[in-house]
């Protein structure tokens, strides 16, 4: 009884030690003093942002009533955004699951192999779908294909990583078996690998074409196809209306592909 | 006949897991392999198949040399050695049936492997030996639908449709509850002489090492310390292989044994 008393009183505690909090207090001033030097250093000229209301408002009545006469021709650009998106996914496939199965520890042949994938995966990521665009409008001129290359290569990076995740998770022992029967490696794959990763595949594939929908919509705005060429182009010439209408639509597009896509998940998971 | 002699395998730089291990099983023989977890076993009947490459020595299967094996030649050699897991290490997602015609992927085309379009024959012998094992009314459920004792039939199935000249069997019965693990074990046996297919079986449950094989050889820091029939396996030699091992996490391994000694 004594003892526990003796407990009792003598054990204060505290969530943090001394050297913990003067730690967080310095992360607390460097993330401070990074705000404040990021406002400063940037430059923003305050008037206009203090005008946004009324520019908002003068906007919005130049855009009212959306103008709905150019609506074959936004349907258009539309379904080619759709195109762009639904094919550059699909030829994706072809490059992303070779280069995650070299990419995957547990599968590449070797080494080499191994940093070759993932220098493939982090090109393709670290480089954004518009500058990738720019590139092949630069290349092949301005047009779908310059859009669909520009998806593309950034698609790769991102279910290739995906993939070879998936891929590095699979359980080895049914792998291990199919070697025992005598199986040659493209066989082990089938097998072995592929019912077990194919759950993870298609969840990816349509996540990136939900994706993919979104990013073909800006594509335009470099000149790479899709409903961004007429947006940029109702923007160059002022046609505020028209410009609501096309907005209308891309957001349209964006919650159809997006209830698509929640359904096909269902069905698969 | 599997002849297995001086084979030595070495991981890294460490100790040798096997030290110059010899063994010959002949004919339709059920032999039982017991030991304490690290003895070896697993290496043993994973040297055999080549799912571990063994460090030197020679294993022999019916006069063809398999140490030395590669590619094509290797794969061509696993066809005819059957294995079944400990975790049975079937496709979950998959059904019953392609599980069991993975067994042939040694033998068919990879066009048939992926289209499923196995030769007639193949689908034919799938439904005996699944009828003959009782899971034939499965045939297209998902492996993973299946209870333990019925994963390790299709397990079973699976290295018999091979055409194996030998079934390695590596702790077939420890995922198994003690009554299923007996239904598989008299499963094994009743199947070697059916097939005349000489059987190793890695086991952890001396009772029914002594139960249901023909022959039990018994290993010990990767020697053979033990070679006789269940009838000479006594508690000298249970002694001998489990005794005075004192690393904690094998006692639960070493007193089951001990029981079993004292009760016949």
């Amino acid at each position: 009884m004594v003892e526990q008393t003796a407990e009792l009183t003598a054990r204060p505690w505290t969530r943090y030690s001394r050297k913990e909090r003067w730690i967080r207090f310095a992360i607390y001033f460097v993330t401070l003093f990074a705000v404040v030097w990021a406002i400063r250093d940037i430059d923003i000229f305050w008037p206009w942002v203090w005008d946004a209301p009324t520019q908002i408002q003068n906007l919005g009545s130049r855009m009212w009533p959306p103008e709905f006469e150019a609506w074959s021709a936004i349907l258009n650009a539309m379904l080619e955004t759709v195109h762009i998106a639904t094919l550059s996914t699909m030829l994706t496939i072809f490059i992303a699951l070779p280069v995650s199965y070299i990419a995957a520890q547990n599968t590449t042949p070797n080494r080499l192999t191994l940093w070759i994938g993932r220098f493939i995966l982090v090109s393709s990521r670290s480089v954004n779908t518009i500058i990738w665009a720019l590139l092949f409008v630069a290349i092949f001129g301005p047009g779908v294909l310059a859009g669909i290359l520009a998806v593309m290569f950034r698609s790769v990076g991102f279910i290739g990583k995906l993939m070879g995740e998936a891929i590095e998770e699979i359980d080895r022992r049914p792998v291990e078996a199919m070697e025992a029967t005598g199986a040659s490696r493209m066989k082990v794959v089938l097998f072995g690998i592929v019912p077990q990763v194919m759950p993870a595949f298609f969840a990816i594939v349509i996540l990136r074409w939900d994706i993919n929908i979104r990013e073909s919509t800006v594509l335009g705005l470099v000149g790479a196809g899709g409903i961004g060429v007429l947006l940029q182009g109702s923007i160059d010439t002022f046609a505020w209306q028209t410009v609501a209408t096309i907005l209308l639509a891309i957001i349209g597009l964006v919650l159809l592909g997006e209830a698509l896509t929640s359904m096909l998940r269902k069905k698969v998971l | 006949m599997l002849e297995i002699s001086n084979l030595v395998k070495r991981y890294g730089s460490d100790a040798p897991v096997l030290k110059g291990l010899d063994l010959v099983v002949e004919g339709n023989t059920v032999v039982s392999v017991v030991g304490a977890s690290g003895a070896g076993k697993s290496t043993m009947l994973r040297c055999i198949n080549r799912l571990v490459e063994p460090t030197s020595g020679s294993i022999q299967l019916n006069g063809r040399e398999l140490v030395n094996l590669r590619g094509a030649n290797l794969r061509h050699a696993r066809r005819k050695i059957g294995m079944v897991f400990q975790g049975f290490n079937l496709i979950d997602r998959l059904t019953v049936m392609e599980n069991v015609l993975a067994g042939r992927l040694g033998y068919v085309s990879l066009y048939q492997a992926m289209t499923r379009k196995f030769p007639q024959t193949d689908i034919d012998r799938a439904f005996h030996l699944m009828d003959r094992v009782g899971i034939a009314h499965y045939a297209n459920k998902r492996a993973d639908e299946l209870s333990g004792g019925e994963r390790q039939r299709v397990g079973v199935v699976r290295a018999l449709m091979q055409e194996p000249e030998i079934l390695l069997a590596d702790e077939p019965t420890a995922s198994l509850d003690p009554k299923t693990s007996e239904q598989i074990m008299v499963l094994l046996q009743s199947l070697a002489s059916e097939l005349s297919l000489p059987v190793l079986i890695n086991i952890h449950n001396v009772s029914q090492a002594r139960t249901y094989t023909d022959r039990i050889v018994g290993l010990r820091n990767g020697q053979m310390i033990f070679d006789g029939t269940p009838g000479e396996f006594n508690q000298e030699a249970l002694d001998a292989i489990y005794g005075g091992i004192e690393a904690p996490d094998e006692t639960g391994g070493e007193e089951q044994p001990t029981e079993e000694a004292q009760t016949p």
